[in-house]
C-alpha cells in the first residue's frame, strides 16, 4: 500500500553514505526520503510543527534501519526462462528479503545483448517489478564471446554493467577490446572468471569430496587464472572491472594485491561462499550444485577476510532461481545455482554476530558499494532519494522453508537450517512490505 | 544388510565379509549340473542399463535367473529415455511394474543413490559414472581370497586409468577394508591427487611391480589419448603395459585380473592374459556368484510381501 507520509521511529539508522550511525526517525513523504532525525544530532531540515501532525508512524525501535539492498548480481530469468522465474515473482522475492535495487544478469533468452530487449526488461520491471530493476548488457553478442555487443546503445537504454556472466569470455583479446571499450561509458565490465578448458565440464570442486563422490571437479585454479588474466587486462587497459562471485582464497589474494597497486578493481562474494562448503554435495545434493563450486573451510575463512579488510566490496546473491524438475535430475545434469534472494541477508547478518564485520561494514556491502560500483541511485537514506528502506529485525528467527520461498526457486542448500535476522519491512519506493515466510 | 547396495563406501567390513562368504555357497551351485535354485521366484528384477555393457548386464542376468526371478531389460536405446524422459518418470514407471530389484547402469555419478531415494525397490549400483562399481569390487575381493586365502597384508598394485575408473574406486575402497596394501601404477595423468592415506603411489611400473602378490590391470579407454592423458598406445603399452618380463617382477605366485574387456597389445600382451597365472576367467564365473549373493541378501522390495 501506498502512504503518502510516514515516519519510521526509534530505529538505529545505518547510512555509510552520510556517516549516519545511531537511534533515530525517518520520515517518507510521497515516495521520497524526506528527513531523518537522530538523537542528539539533529540531521533534519524539516520544520518542528510537521513531527506533531497526526501521520503514520512504524516503530522501528529494536530494529536496525538500513537503506533498501542493493544487489547487483542477480538472474530474473525473463524473457525466455519464466518457468524459473520472472520479473513480478523476482523482484518480490527480492523485496522479501530486503532487496530494492537489483542487476539482472543478462543470460535470458533472448540474450540481453542490445537495447531492444534492456528497454523491454526495463518497461516489464515498471509494470510488474515492485523494486527497481537495472539490466546488465552482455559483453558479447549472444554471449558468444566472438563479437563485441553495442555498450553504447545499451547503456542508453539503461544498462548498468556489461557480464557475459555464466558464458566466461574465454578469449582475452575481446576481453581487452571490452575492457578497453567499455571506458567511455565508465561501466564496470562484470567478469564470471572460469577457464572452461581447464574447468572441462567438471560439476564441483575439486578435492576430497569429488574424489568421495565420483563426481568431476573443478580445480579452484580455472577461476583463479582468469581472475589472474582479467587483473592484468585491466591493468593493460585502465578498464574497470569488477570479478564475480569471488569463491577462492586464491582468487581473494590475487585481488587484494591488484588493489594494492592501484589497478581498477572490485569484487563481489555470495552468502553461500562464506556459509557452506563442498561437503554440501554429500549425497549428490543438486541444491548446492553452483557455479563457481562450493569450495573448503580455508576458502570461507580467506573469503571471510578478504570482506573484513575491504578486498571483496559487495555480497551480492547471484540468485539463480531453477525450476524444481530441473534440479530433481542426476548430479552431473542439473543446473548450478542457488534461489538467493530470501537467505542472503540472514547469512549475512552472522558475519556481524560472529565479529566479522561492523553492521556499517555490512551496509556498505550490501547497499552503498554495489550501488556506486553500478552508478545507480540507490543504497543511500539521502534526502530527496526514493524510499528504499530496509527495516531489520537482527533476532528473528526462522526455518528455511524452500516452499515458502516467494521466488519460483526452491532451489536452496540451506532449507531446514534455522536462520537468524531478517527485513521485517521492506520499502520500496515508499511502498511498505511485510516480510513472509 | 540394507535396501541397496550402491556403494562400498556405504557397506561395512562385515557386510564385505557376509557378500562373500555367501558368495562361496552360491559358487558351490555354479558348479552343479543344474544350477538354477528358486531362492527368489516371484521376485522382479529390471536391468535399467543406460550405458552399453554386454559383460555385466549379461553376468547380472545369470545370477537373476540362476536365482529364478523374473527379469526385464531396460536399455536405453528401446527405452522412452532417449525421447527425453526424465529419470525420475522412468524409476516411477520401472516401479509402477512392481520391481523389487533394479540394477542400475549410468553414466552419470550419484545415479543409483538418486534411484535409491527414490524408489521403494532394492537398488544394485551396476557402475556409476567414474564413482564406483561396487559388484566388481567384490567380485575381485572374491577372486582374491580363493586365490590367496586371506586379503588382509597382501600387496596389491592396480595398473592404468585410477582416475577415470570406478571399478578402481570400489576396488580401492574395498580393499582398504579387507586390510591389503595398496599400489597405484600409472601415468600422472591418470592417478588422482587425493587419495585414502597408506596408498603408495608408482609412476615407474617395474618399480611398482616389485614383490606384489595381485596385479590388477585396468582397461584404458581410447578416447583418453585425444584429450592428453597418454600420447600412445604403444607408448602406454612400453611404460605401463604387462608383459611376461614385467610379470617376473612380481612375486612368483602373483595372480593377474583384469575386469575386461581387454585391450590385448595396448595394457595387456596375449601372453600374460593367457598365462596360468591369469584368473581372468575366474573373475567372470566369481562375478555370477557374488551378484546371486548381493541379491539374496539385499531380498528385494519389502512392497511385494
Ligand atoms: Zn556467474
Amino acid at each position: 500500500m501506498r502512504n503518502n507520509e510516514f515516519i519510521i521511529k526509534s530505529g538505529f539508522i545505518i547510512d555509510p553514505s552520510q556517516n549516519i550511525e545511531g537511534i533515530g526517525d525517518l520520515f517518507v513523504e510521497n515516495g521520497k526520503i524526506a528527513g531523518i532525525y537522530i538523537k542528539n544530532n539533529k540531521k533534519d531540515s524539516r520544520k518542528n510543527g510537521s513531527l506533531n501532525k497526526e501521520i503514520k508512524t512504524i516503530d522501528a525501535s529494536g530494529m536496525y534501519v538500513f537503506p533498501g539492498l542493493v544487489d547487483m548480481h542477480v538472474h530474473l530469468r525473463e524473457p525466455g526462462f519464466e518457468h524459473k522465474e520472472n520479473i513480478n515473482t523476482g523482484t518480490r522475492a527480492a523485496v522479501n528479503g530486503g532487496f530494492t535495487s537489483v542487476c539482472c544478469m543478462p543470460n535470458t533468452n533472448p540474450v540481453n545483448d542490445n537495447a531492444t530487449v534492456t528497454s523491454y526488461i526495463i518497461k516489464k520491471a515498471h509494470e510488474q517489478g515492485v523494486c527497481n530493476v537495472y539490466p546488465i548488457g552482455a559483453i558479447t553478442k549472444g554471449q558468444k564471446g566472438e563479437e563485441l555487443a553495442e555498450f553504447g546503445m545499451m547503456r542508453e537504454a539503461g544498462c548498468v554493467g556489461f557480464s557475459d556472466d555464466g558464458s566466461p569470455v574465454m578469449n582475452s583479446l575481446m576481453m581487452r577490446r571490452a575492457l578497453e571499450y567499455s571506458k567511455i561509458f565508465n561501466s564496470p565490465i562484470i567478469s564470471h572468471c572460469e577457464d572452461l578448458l581447464l574447468a572441462d565440464s567438471g560439476v564441483m570442486n575439486e578435492g576430497t569430496v569429488s574424489s568421495m563422490l565420483g563426481l568431476k571437479g573443478i580445480p579452484t585454479e580455472a577461476e583463479d587464472i582468469m581472475v589472474a588474466r582479467d587483473i592484468l587486462l585491466a591493468k593493460l587497459t585502465g578498464g574497470r572491472l569488477h570479478i564475480a562471485h569471488v569463491s577462492s582464497k586464491c582468487a581473494v589474494a590475487l585481488i587484494r594485491r591488484a588493489k594494492e597497486q592501484g589497478i581498477r578493481i572490485t569484487a563481489e562474494t555470495c552468502p553461500h561462499y562464506f556459509s557452506i562448503t563442498e561437503k554440501a554435495v554429500i549425497g549428490y545434493n543438486t541444491s548446492a550444485k553452483v557455479n563457481p563450486p562450493l569450495r573448503t573451510e580455508s576458502d570461507i575463512d580467506a573469503i571471510k577476510e578478504g570482506l573484513r579488510d575491504g578486498t571483496i566490496d559487495v555480497i551480492a546473491t547471484d540468485h539463480a532461481p531453477h525450476h524444481k524438475d530441473e534440479k530433481l535430475k542426476e548430479f552431473d545434469n542439473a543446473p548450478s545455482g542457488i534461489s538467493g534472494f530470501e537467505t542472503a541477508l540472514s547469512l549475512s547478518l552472522s558475519l556481524v554476530r560472529d565479529g566479522v564485520l561492523s553492521m556499517k561494514q555490512l551496509t556498505e556491502k550490501m547497499c552503498l558499494n554495489p550501488a556506486i560500483i553500478t552508478g545507480i541511485k540507490a543504497g543511500t537514506l539521502k534526502q530527496g532519494f526514493s524510499a528504499d528502506i530496509a527495516i531489520i529485525n537482527p533476532d528473528a528467527e526462522f526455518t528455511v522453508e524452500s516452499e515458502s520461498f516467494v521466488s519460483k526457486g526452491k532451489n536452496t542448500p540451506f532449507a531446514g537450517w534455522r536462520l537468524k535476522g531478517l527485513s521485517a519491512i521492506t520499502i520500496s519506493g515508499g511502498n511498505i512490505y511485510e516480510w513472509k515466510h | 544388510m540394507q535396501k541397496d547396495l550402491v556403494s562400498i563406501s556405504e557397506i561395512s567390513k562385515d557386510d564385505i565379509e557376509l557378500i562373500l562368504d555367501t558368495a562361496s555357497s552360491f559358487r558351490d551351485v555354479l558348479r552343479r549340473d543344474i544350477k538354477k535354485v528358486p531362492t527368489l521366484r516371484g521376485k522382479t528384477v529390471v536391468n535399467l542399463f543406460f550405458e552399453p555393457s554386454t559383460r555385466t548386464r549379461t553376468s547380472f542376468e545369470l545370477a537373476e535367473k540362476r536365482l529364478s526371478t523374473d527379469v526385464f531389460n531396460f536399455s536405453v536405446p528401446t527405452s522412452s529415455v532417449v525421447k527425453g524422459e526424465s529419470l525420475l518418470d522412468t524409476v516411477r514407471t520401472i516401479q509402477s511394474y512392481g520391481a523389487d530389484y533394479i540394477v542400475i547402469r549410468h553414466s552419470a555419478s550419484g545415479v543409483p543413490h538418486f534411484i535409491a531415494q527414490n524408489s521403494a525397490a532394492s537398488v544394485i549400483n551396476a557402475g556409476d559414472g567414474i564413482n564406483e562399481h561396487p559388484t566388481q569390487a567384490l567380485l575381485d575381493a572374491f577372486t582374491i581370497r580363493e586365490q590367496k586365502k586371506e586379503i588382509k597384508g597382501l600387496e596389491i598394485a592396480l595398473v592404468g586409468d585410477i582416475v577415470h575408473s570406478r571399478v578402481a574406486r570400489s576396488n580401492i575402497l574395498c580393499l582398504l577394508k579387507l586390510g591389503a596394501n595398496l599400489r597405484l601404477i600409472g601415468p600422472p595423468t591418470l592417478i588422482p591427487n587425493t587419495l585414502p592415506k597408506g596408498i603408495k603411489v608408482f609412476y615407474d611400473m617395474d618399480e611398482g611391480l616389485n614383490g606384489v602378490d595381485v596385479i590388477m590391470m585396468l582397461r584404458i579407454q581410447m578416447e583418453r589419448m585425444g584429450k592428453g592423458f597418454f600420447p600412445s598406445t604403444r607408448e602406454y603399452f612400453k611404460l605401463w603395459g604387462i608383459n611376461q618380463e614385467r610379470l617376473a617382477i612380481a612375486c612368483k605366485d602373483a595372480i593377474v585380473m583384469h575386469p575386461g574387456p581387454m585391450n590385448r597389445g595396448i595394457e595387456i600382451s596375449s601372453e600374460v592374459a593367457d598365462c596360468p597365472q591369469s584368473v581372468i576367467l575366474e573373475q567372470v564365473t566369481n562375478g555370477i556368484a557374488v551378484r546371486m549373493a548381493v541379491l539374496y541378501l539385499l531380498g528385494g522390495s519389502k512392497n511385494a510381501e
